[in-house]
């Protein structure tokens, strides 16, 4: 990281500190505005965190290691989460995902060259009525078949 | 997102908003603990702990702070209640914290929204501001003086544990959702060390009825042990996937007939962590004391392969385990290679005992429910499909 990143980086979660106060129990919110706008957390962030409120950072990573919608490494910029459990598979998981990875020319669990998507299985998301369902960055997506799973991904930025 | 609704009694009976709280201020608290006794409404998350009971512990602890914490971390596979629970009758859940707050006396309330519903935070941020700005919420609510209460949304970030409610607890302290031993109890000493009540979604939506119409209109509906009606997430091989509000005691078979489940083979209720019931026992009953559920039903019809879908359980479960005690860890670990082991045909009937008997020691020596309950379907598909997994297709399995 740069020194001007890193500076940038210090700020912002100075202010986050600020926004939920300064305990252990505003850690998981302050770590998650950080996912949310960097797509990871990255160390330097972890220091700081850890710093700021006063705990150890490997405490910071423990956490982050915890929950898998954190994470330390670089991911691209949208995350795109297929749910994998039993109703979506059902409905046609696999011929969904096979899509997505032929489209994108990847596999889950990789990132494409251009940082654009991550992709990911994800364990139910509360849509089995409506499976297959995928969730992008926030944004959940029922009933999809592959070609408009293929349709959906060309339209994010 | 459109989602079928079937529309009960009890539940989706009208309802404005508002309507429980002035309601529940109007009268004493021991007033609003007594119509809860009454109405014997039993949690909705699946573990059917007495809801009078936990409030009446928390309302006589003596503490100068007090939380209600409404458990919105919807993770089991199969359930989706609370996703149209939150999006289409907020004021239900939210309502019904308020005549927590009071009840109990807490002053702080806290959503634990699942990370797979963050996409749920803006419209419920927007609805609580609006209960604010109608003194719904804030301080001397309704002008009932001394009465100030308020409730915050956090979010869980994709651990499937912090449904549990001590690891929701520790989660929301910033720690690692790992369950705690219990006693003590979050009672006794829940967030921040002070006396917390965690209620499910539908429970709280279910108190703001009660605490209107009463406790004994809504012991009319349901079984004797099971009062009420419950949601129940319909998925898989039927024609008309939803939610359901039906009584307890509603028959399986009642209730595949109603959502148009053809040729079905097998019946999952109460999600991964639930039993799988077989054809032979569809008219046994959806309630505690029978075939007790969180709201999770999902349909297998004929075509389905039974071992497929308790690999799809076990993965699941392993992915999920915390890790934080043994049984659980490498027990699940072990149930899945023992599924593995019979789809590729590499297994012993002695060594699938052992697993059952593995099983049987997961459910009592592991720290928390997902332990308990991850060999539940281990068990019960092994047992209830021997025929189809053992000696189907020539003893082929899977292939």
């Amino acid at each position: 990281m740069l020194v001007l990143e890193k500076n940038a980086m210090t700020e912002e979660i100075e202010l986050l500190v600020v926004k939920f106060g300064k305990s252990r129990s505003s850690l998981l919110p302050i770590l998650q505005d950080i996912q949310r706008s960097h797509k990871h957390i990255p160390d330097f962030a972890q220091q700081e965190v850890a710093r700021l409120l006063d705990i150890h950072p490997v405490e910071v990573y423990s956490v982050i290691s915890f929950y898998s919608f954190l994470n330390s490494n670089a991911k691209g910029r949208n995350i795109v989460r297929l749910c994998q459990t039993i109703t979506c598979d059902m409905a046609g998981k696999e011929n969904v995902a096979k899509a997505i990875e032929r489209e994108l020319g990847i596999k889950f669990g990789e990132t494409t060259k251009d940082n654009k998507f991550t992709l990911e299985y994800v364990n139910c998301l509360g849509m089995c009525d409506q499976g297959p369902a995928l969730l992008i960055n926030e944004r959940v997506f029922p009933k999809v078949t592959p070609e408009k799973a293929v349709q959906i991904l060309s339209e994010v930025k | 997102m459109e989602t079928k609704e079937r529309k009960g009694a009890v539940l989706f009976s009208k309802y404005t908003r508002g309507e429980a709280i002035k309601k529940a201020i109007s009268k004493t608290r021991e007033d609003v603990l007594y119509e809860l006794r009454e109405s014997k409404l039993k949690g909705r998350g699946g573990a059917g702990f007495p809801t009078a009971t936990k409030w009446m512990i928390v309302a006589a602890a003596s503490s100068d702070e007090k939380y209600i914490i409404c458990n919105a971390d919807e993770g089991e596979p199969g359930t989706f209640k609370d996703r149209v629970l939150l999006l289409e009758y907020p004021q239900l859940v939210f309502d019904g914290m308020v005549v927590g707050g009071y009840t109990i006396g807490a002053k702080y309330g806290i959503v634990y929204l699942r990370g797979e519903y963050e996409y749920m935070k803006k419209s419920l941020e927007d609805y609580l501001e609006a209960m604010r700005k109608d003194n719904l919420l804030g301080n001397d609510i309704l002008g009932k003086k001394g009465f100030n209460f308020d409730i915050t949304i956090r979010m869980g970030s994709g651990a499937y544990v912090c449904g549990e409610e001590t690891a929701l607890i520790e989660s929301l302290e910033g720690n690692r959702g790992e369950a705690r031993n219990r006693p003590p109890f979050p009672v006794n000493t829940g967030f921040m060390g002070k006396p917390t009540t965690v209620n499910n979604v539908e429970t709280l939506a279910a108190i703001s009825h009660i605490t209107i119409k009463g406790g004994e209109w809504f012991r009319k509906h349901g079984t004797d042990k099971s009062t009420g009606s419950k949601l129940f997430s319909v998925s898989g091989d039927c024609e008309k996937p939803g939610v359901y509000e039906l009584p307890w005691g509603t028959k399986i078979s009642e209730l595949l007939e109603l959502v148009g489940a053809k040729n079905t083979k097998a019946v999952q209720v109460g999600g991964a962590s639930g039993t799988c019931i077989p054809k032979s026992q569809f008219d046994r009953t959806l309630a505690y004391e029978d075939a007790a559920t969180g709201g999770s039903i999902m349909i297998f019809n004929e075509s389905r392969n039974m071992l497929h879908v308790l690999k799809n359980f076990m993965e699941f479960f392993v992915e999920e385990s915390c890790g934080q005690c043994t049984p659980c860890r490498i027990g699940n670990v072990k149930l899945l290679e023992g599924v593995e082991m019979i789809e590729k045909g590499e297994y012993t009937f002695a060594y699938m005992n052992q697993l059952k008997d593995l099983g049987d020691t997961m459910q009592v020596a592991s720290k928390c429910g997902l332990g308990q309950s991850s060999p539940n379907s281990f068990i019960s598909i092994l047992e209830n499909f021997k025929e189809e997994i053992f000696n189907g297709n020539g003893g082929h399995n899977g292939k």
